[in-house]
This record gives structure tokens, C-alpha cells and sequence, in this order.
């Protein structure tokens, strides 16, 4: 499994005794040489779980690529927040063109430099849910296919979030937005086959697919640090909580981002050339509830009166991914 | 009913209205407030009989409205900007079929730079698909003219944009008489499509067309459109006469009784221009002003007989020909041909920059002494533009 | 006329008060336009709200240069943004603080000024609604201020916006507000 062999559950994933580690196991956040390639500055909201797994992807992935990397940008939320003209907080070669079209832009990136005989220079696109299940699908389809050389990231928050939050086709069931608002007989998003991006990008065949969480930031960068180990196309899903849009408090984005793979409705896994090689094991399994009390975006289920119907139809979506990736196996089994 | 509310409210009730049967559409600022409203009276069981559609483009948005209107059903859809060009082989190909969609345009300015905020650039660069144009002055005109679009739409069995100011009317909360059901129903009746996807009677829509015939389904498109000079000022006769309000038309003047300068332009701006003008008194100023509602069909008789006695038009343009000048005062000088009338083109309010009375009564002032140059961008900051000349020739 | 311009972060309730002070007027029948400055969604931005009132038709959309009353709810923003910017001679001003003119930085223009008040609104907010949105208080403060609208038309304004529980909390926080600056003024008379 791509991680770290030492967890500090003590304290938490911000604290991995670096001091105590060797230098390689250190998270790149640590050394006082990271790039900072989204530096500070940033119009992010407090608790902006983006912000976070953006920093760490994108330090990660200027480590691995000594500092040779080039990212392409979907609009939305981290597009708006990191360049509010005149200043940027990217530190790193950026550019930004449309909503959907980061992948194609970041193929176009990619096969210029490789015509001025610069492959050295590697490429990342990224985006939010939104800019990558929706209007940027088929572009994003087309670079799996071809097999691009590039990582493409997608922060999803769920939702179209810079916009309002508006619906995504990544919305989870029965979430509220303001396109699935918490009124009649069925509140919230409807209950559909969702679209699974890891799994799609799966079906791809492309050399590395991974699911992380802001709740494991030393898993994201070891997992942005093996994609950059590959050729061709990549593809990382990170779950970021959103604060505003999930109406959660602030501090709490890495404990929700947690309490998603600990319910099992987000698997943390990896896939190479379209098979499953490796997932995290839930460590302490809880019920779905713990994680959508904590989420206006879900208080029609609770208030005013209990949706017991719908927390079990979400239940049963962690458990099928539980069975599915085999999350609560011992931790002698291997997948 | 009188209601204090947001302009995007006022227009999504009215559109619930109208009895759309599918609507859909892909968030967009600033558009989302009317089609989140719309999705809130469809779940909550308000709007009945109406499939909600969240698509994932603003392409799928024009597709699926084209899927829906040729089957029969009366289909709403909006969008803005980035959103109205990602859709754009999509529009031509609504009007190109002949469907009566109807479609709100929340102007809004159009990347690169992204900017999200007003300007006229998104529907501008639509004038020539084939959409009939019609811009909001007020929220009130916002609401009538999405009910008025429907009825025109299907008169001609023509799709028609709706146009109003991104953030300035969409996101103003003010006083709307908002058309209640019962008067719609009785203004516009259900919808009777030209043609239909039916098993009953079945008939291909698409088909290729090549030199032989293309030249003539567009000469009909062109006589269509004409058309619509006549359709329009009807339909808003019909609508004064269930609702008890002018709302709509080709053009709307004001005070060009003896006004020696007018004033031309769309959209929310004429109000901030109204003010201007009344409080430019005197004889040295007999300015009016003409309000151009109908752009698509351009009402070029209307607008030649509203400006007979001008010695002078300043058409104020919220998008403009890159290189050239304006797109508006095209169209207002066919008008004026074999006229003495000097035209000038101020180009104003790009990106959202708000057209203040001040600025616009300087030069207004200017103008009317003949003392501004054919083509200004108002509140241009000079000193910005020669700084970044300089910087890009390496000085 | 009356023009009022109303300071804020995102989250704090800055367009609501607009809109609710533009729902009074049109409450007692007057005409009213309330608008933001746009942008994209983002907590803890400032962000500007503005309310026009007259008895006509409201037809100018340009941003209120020239105030006739500017509305602070978060005195943070005195330190990043001017504020106070066109006020007119005899403009109000009603800032959400809980400290004096001289500890703001703005005792000459308060002085010069004389309508500016100063009210612990998130105080009052955390009191009767047990969150720190200062929005229905500051415009109970309002109209007790500039009499512009009724604290009735006020009141009927967030019964018309909010649910029951949340409506009836804000009006007594408004309310009480109201009696606050009428208590200030009187004193100060």
C-alpha cells in the first residue's frame, strides 16, 4: 500500500513526528524547502478543505518532479480563490482557460512539450467535481483514452460550490443544494447510480486511478507522488469538504473528510491498469449518521422528523462499498 | 400580484407560469437564482407536469431542450456568457429547426479575462443565430417579456432569447406586479407545435439540405424573422390588454418630442439614463432618449421614424466589434441612411463597471456640443492602458 | 430619495438586510431597489449591500456613491475599506460596536457627523437569537436612527421572511434595538 508504514493515531494526521522520522517519511509540508506552490494569501474560506488538499497535492507533486511541473486549472472555486487579479498565489507555471475543458488544455500542455522534446516537464490538471463529472467529462474521457500524459486531480466537494452550490453529477443522495432543495416528498438530491469517476476512469484502463481524503494528507501525497512515478494518464479523486456548501463548521473538515471512509461512503483506494491493487482498511467503522448529522446539507434527516428510510438507503451505499473493497478485513489480509 | 422581490424570482414565477413542461439547465452566475427558484417549484410540487432537468453542460442544456420542444413540450432553459458560447452549435441548430424554446440570457461579459459580471458581449455575439432578441429594461419587463416570449415563440415557431442584466436585474430586489396564473392562462394558450415527434405521424426533423435548397430555408428564416416586426408589437398589444401594463414592444421613446439629441440604448442602463436626461434642462439640451426592446428582429422603421428629428444619436453599448467600434450603431445607422444625423458610439459598463450619472452626464453634455469623438470608451483609465502598452513593447 | 449602503462580510446577513429594509418600504407602500456588489460565494468577504427608497419609480442602477446612510455590521472592515465614502453632510451612520468613536479611529468624523450611533448589535443578536447575525437588529437600530421606515414595517418585514421561530426572535432583537437607539438619541439630545 502506497503510505507511510508508521501512523501516529494518537495525535492525528498532522502530527507525524517528523522529528522522528526519516527524512523521506516526512510529509513534504514539512521541509522548509516546499515549493508552497499554492502560498498563503488566498481568498479560500476558513476550513476550505480545497485549499488544503491542494497545497499538499500540488508540493507534492513539484517533489516528485523536481520542481518541473506545469499545472492546468479548471474554473471554479480554487481557479477564483488563488487569482483574484492582479495577484496570484501560484507559485508554480499555472494556467486557467475554461470550465470544461482543463483536460484537453492540460493534452494540449502536455503534447507541446513533448514535441520540444521537454517531456521532463510533467503536466497536472485539476478541477472540481463539477468541472471534471460534468461539463469536462467527455475532454477528460478523451485524455484517459489517448492516454495522456497527465495527472489529472478533482477536488470534489460535491456540488458546484463557486456558483452557489448548485447540483453536481458527483451530489451524493439525498444531499440539499440549490438545485435539489430540501422540499417535498423526496428532500435533497434524488437517489441515483451517482457517477463513480474513479471507477469510470477505471474502466479506462489508464495506469493509475486513487481515491484520498483531506483527513490523510500524508496518504495524498504519497499517492500524488507514485502517480508521478507512472507515464501516460492519471487520475486522483480527493474528497474535500466544503464548510459553507456542506453547512459544517469550519474545523471540522478533516474529522468529516474522516468520518467519510470510516463509514465506507468513500473508499480510499488505488487501481493500476484497471484493477483494484490496494485500499485502506476502516479502522473504526461507524455509522453513516455520525457523518451526516454533522452536515446541514443532511438535516432534513433528521429534523423534523427522521428519514430513517434514507439514512438507510445511504447505509446501505457505505456497505456496498465496504463489501466491495473489502474495508473491514483483517489487517493481515492484504486487499 | 405587487411583490417586493428578486428580479430572478419575479422571473422564475413567471415562467412557472407560463406551464413549462421541461426544463433544463446548468448553473451559471448569474443566472442560478432562476433556475434554482424554478427547481424549488417543480420539487415542491408548485409547477406540475414539468420534468427538472440538472445537465451536466450548458451544450446538454440547448440538446435537451431541443429533444423536449421538438417532442411537443413548451421547454425553458437560461444560461449566460460562457454558458450561451459553450451551447452556441447547439443554438443555431434550435433555430435552424424552428423551435420555439425560450431561453433567458442573464448578460453577462464573456473570458478571457474570466469576469462574471454584466456587459451585453454573451447575447451580441447570438444576433446572427436566428433567435429572436428581446431585452429587459426593468424586473417588471423581465417577468412580462419571458411571458410574451412564450406566445411570440410560438407564433413563429421561433426560439427567443430573453435578456436581462447579469447581477443589476437578475440579483436587484425591487417592486414586480408578477403575472398571476390566471391571467397567464388567459394570455397564452397551451402549446400547439408545428411539428412533432409523434408514432402517430411520423416525421424526420434534421434532415440534410444541400445547394439546392439551403439559399431558400434561410431566405424563410429571413422572412421569419421579419416577421417578427409585426408578431411583437401584437403580442405586447395582447398583453396590455389581459395585464393593464405596456411592457415589451419594438422600441420605447422618451421625451424625443423635439429632442434634438437621443440617446440609444439597451437594457437596464435607459434608467440611469432617464435620470441623466431629466436632469439635463434647458435649451442647450433637448435630449430624449429610445429604448430598443426588440433588437432581434432589428426594428430598423421603427427606430428610423423615432429618430426623424434628431440632429444627433449617441448610442451607448454595453459590448462592442474588437477593432472596430460598436454593433448597435450598425444597425441605428441602416436607420438613419440618406440622414444628416451624426452618430456617435460610447462604449460603457464592459465587465460590470458601472455606469455612473456623473461620467454619463459629462459626456453627455459633451455630446450634445458635438465635442466628443465618434468612438469612446467612457471611464477608460488611461494612464492603465499606456502603462501596459509600454510594459509589452519592453520599454 | 434615501439612499443607504450597508457594510459586511459575507455570511453575516448583508444582503438580507438590504432586501428586508427595501421589503419595509414597500410595506408602507414606497418603492424601494435593494442590490449587492456581485461576486462569487465566499464567507467572510466583505461584501456591500445597497437600498434605494423614494416615492417614484427607482429607475438609476449605478452603486450608491453618495449615501444618505451607511450601515456597519462588522467594524473590522473600518481598518480595510473607506467606508464611509460620499456620505453625505448630514448622513447617518450605524455601526455594529461595542466601542466608542474615539477607540474606532472616528471620532472627528463622528463629530462632524452628527447622526453617527454605535450599537453592541452581535451582543444583542447573541442574546435573542443565540447567533452572532447582527442584520435584524442593526435595521431595528435603523429605523429608530433615520425613521425611514417603521420598526412595524421592520418587523412585518422579517415575519414575511423568515420561519415563525426565527422571525419572532428577530423582531424582538430588532425591536429591542429600536429602544436601544431611541434611549441613545434621547440622552444625547
Amino acid at each position: 500500500m502506497t503510505s507511510s508504514p508508521i501512523k501516529f493515531y494518537q495525535v492525528g494526521s498532522f502530527a507525524v513526528g517528523n522529528r522522528l522520522l526519516a527524512a523521506d517519511d516526512r510529509s513534504i509540508q514539512s521541509d522548509p524547502n516546499r515549493t508552497n506552490a499554492l502560498t498563503s494569501g488566498h481568498r479560500a474560506c476558513q476550513g476550505c478543505g480545497e485549499a488544503l488538499g491542494a497545497r499538499y497535492a500540488l508540493d507534492a507533486a513539484m517533489r516528485a518532479t523536481n520542481e518541473k511541473l506545469i499545472a492546468v486549472n479548471a474554473t471554479g472555486c480554487l481557479e477564483v480563490f488563488s487569482t483574484p487579479y492582479p495577484e496570484s498565489s501560484w507559485r508554480i507555471p499555472w494556467l486557467h482557460s475554461l470550465f470544461g475543458n482543463a483536460p484537453a488544455v492540460a493534452t494540449g500542455v502536455a503534447a507541446a512539450l513533448k514535441a520540444q522534446g521537454k517531456s521532463d516537464i510533467r503536466v497536472v490538471a485539476q478541477g472540481g467535481d463539477g468541472a471534471t463529472v460534468d461539463i469536462g467529462f467527455g475532454v477528460l474521457s478523451g485524455m484517459f483514452e489517448r492516454n495522456d500524459d497527465v495527472l489529472y486531480i478533482c477536488y470534489d466537494n460535491e456540488a458546484y460550490m463557486n456558483t452557489g452550490v448548485q447540483r453536481s453529477g458527483a451530489t451524493p443522495p439525498a444531499a440539499r443544494t440549490a438545485t435539489t432543495q430540501a422540499v417535498g416528498e423526496n428532500p435533497g438530491n434524488v437517489f441515483g447510480q451517482g457517477k463513480n469517476l474513479p471507477r469510470i476512469a477505471m474502466a479506462h484502463e489508464i495506469p493509475f486511478v486513487a481515491t484520498a481524503t483531506v483527513a490523510d494528507l500524508r496518504d495524498l501525497e504519497a499517492k500524488v507522488t507514485k502517480a508521478m512515478s507512472f507515464r501516460g494518464a492519471r487520475y486522483i479523486h480527493v474528497l474535500v469538504p466544503c464548510p459553507l456548501g456542506w453547512g459544517s463548521e469550519s474545523c471540522d473538515t478533516i474529522k468529516i473528510a474522516r468520518l467519510a471512509t470510516q463509514s465506507g461512503l468513500f473508499p480510499v483506494f488505488e487501481a493500476e491498469h484497471g484493477e483494484v491493487v490496494a485500499s485502506t482498511r476502516i479502522r473504526q467503522r461507524v455509522d453513516v449518521e455520525e457523518y451526516l448529522k454533522l452536515q446541514v446539507r443532511y438535516s432534513h434527516l433528521f429534523v423534523p422528523a427522521r428519514r430513517d428510510d434514507v439514512i438507510n438507503d445511504l447505509q446501505a451505499v457505505a456497505d456496498k462499498n465496504i463489501r466491495r473493497y473489502n474495508l473491514l478485513r483483517d489487517e493481515s489480509e492484504s486487499i | 400580484m405587487l411583490r417586493q422581490v428578486e428580479g430572478s424570482k419575479a422571473v422564475a414565477d413567471s415562467v412557472a407560469a407560463c406551464r413549462p413542461q421541461v426544463i433544463c439547465a446548468y448553473p451559471i452566475s448569474p443566472q442560478t437564482h432562476i433556475v434554482e427558484g424554478l427547481s424549488r417549484l417543480v420539487k415542491d410540487g408548485t409547477l406540475e407536469n414539468c420534468e427538472f432537468i440538472n445537465v451536466e453542460s450548458e451544450f446538454a442544456a440547448m440538446s435537451v431542450a431541443i429533444g423536449a420542444s421538438a417532442t411537443g413540450a413548451r421547454v425553458y432553459t437560461a444560461t449566460a456568457s460562457q454558458g450561451l458560447l459553450y451551447m452556441v452549435e447547439a443554438v443555431y441548430n434550435a433555430s435552424g429547426l424552428g423551435l420555439p424554446i425560450v431561453m433567458t440570457v442573464a448578460n453577462r461579459a464573456i473570458g478571457a479575462p474570466i469576469n462574471i459580471w454584466n456587459d451585453h458581449s454573451d447575447s451580441m455575439s447570438q444576433r446572427d443565430s436566428g433567435w429572436i432578441q428581446i431585452y429587459a429594461e426593468t424586473n417588471q419587463e423581465a417577468a412580462d417579456l419571458h411571458v410574451q416570449a412564450f406566445k411570440i415563440a410560438e407564433e413563429l415557431s421561433l426560439p427567443v432569447m430573453v435578456c436581462m442584466d447579469g447581477f443589476i436585474l437578475t440579483h436587484a430586489y425591487e417592486r414586480v406586479d408578477v403575472p398571476e396564473q390566471a391571467d397567464v392562462d388567459k394570455f397564452l394558450p397551451p402549446f400547439q407545435p408545428r411539428q412533432i415527434m409523434d408514432p402517430n405521424n411520423p416525421v424526420s426533423i434534421g434532415a440534410m439540405v444541400g445547394p439546392e435548397a439551403f439559399t431558400e430555408v434561410k431566405y424563410i428564416s429571413h422572412m421569419k424573422n421579419k416577421l417578427a416586426l409585426d408578431v411583437i408589437p401584437h403580442v405586447a398589444a395582447d398583453f396590455q390588454g389581459i395585464f393593464g401594463r405596456s411592457s415589451g414592444g419594438l422600441i420605447r421613446g422618451y421625451k424625443l418630442d423635439g429632442a434634438k439629441t437621443v440617446v440609444i440604448a439597451l437594457g437596464s442602463v435607459l434608467g440611469t439614463i432617464k435620470d441623466v436626461v431629466d436632469e439635463m434642462v434647458g435649451a442647450d439640451f433637448a435630449i430624449g432618449v429610445l429604448g430598443i426592446i426588440a433588437f432581434r428582429p432589428f426594428p430598423t422603421e421603427a427606430v428610423r421614424a423615432a429618430l426623424s428629428k434628431a440632429q444627433r444619436v449617441v448610442v451607448l453599448e454595453k459590448a462592442f466589434q474588437v477593432g472596430i467600434g460598436g454593433i448597435v450603431i450598425e444597425n441605428v445607422r441602416e436607420s438613419l441612411r440618406g440622414t444628416d444625423t451624426k452618430d456617435y458610439t460610447l462604449i460603457a459598463g464592459l465587465g460590470g463597471r458601472p455606469i455612473t450619472k456623473q461620467s454619463l452626464r459629462e459626456y453627455l453634455v459633451r455630446a450634445c456640443q458635438d465635442d466628443v469623438d465618434d468612438l469612446t470608451f467612457l471611464d477608460l483609465d488611461t494612464e492603465l492602458v499606456d502603462r501596459e502598452i509600454l510594459r509589452e513593447a519592453g520599454v | 430619495m434615501f439612499q443607504v449602503r450597508i457594510h459586511g462580510r459575507g455570511g453575516q446577513g448583508v444582503v438580507t438586510a438590504a432586501e428586508l429594509l427595501a421589503q419595509s418600504a414597500f410595506d408602507e407602500k414606497r418603492f424601494a431597489q435593494a442590490f449587492p456588489s456581485f461576486g462569487s460565494e465566499r464567507t467572510g468577504a466583505p461584501v456591500v449591500a445597497f437600498c434605494r427608497i423614494a416615492d417614484a419609480e427607482i429607475r438609476v442602477r449605478e452603486p450608491i456613491m453618495f449615501p444618505d446612510a451607511i450601515i456597519i455590521q462588522d467594524s473590522t472592515l473600518l481598518k480595510q475599506i473607506d467606508v464611509f465614502a460620499g456620505l453625505v453632510t448630514d448622513g447617518y451612520a450605524l455601526i455594529n460596536s461595542t466601542r466608542s468613536f474615539e477607540e474606532l479611529g472616528i471620532s472627528d468624523l463622528a463629530h462632524s457627523h452628527s447622526r453617527f450611533i454605535t450599537v453592541p448589535a452581535t451582543a444583542m443578536a447573541m442574546e435573542y437569537l443565540g447567533r452572532p447575525v447582527p442584520n435584524a437588529v442593526l435595521l431595528g437600530a435603523f429605523a429608530a436612527l433615520t425613521k425611514i421606515v417603521s420598526l412595524h414595517s421592520v418587523t412585518d418585514a422579517i415575519n414575511e421572511k423568515f420561519k415563525p421561530k426565527i422571525a419572532a426572535s428577530n423582531c424582538a432583537a430588532a425591536t429591542a434595538a429600536y429602544e436601544f437607539v431611541l434611549a441613545k438619541v434621547a440622552t444625547h439630545a
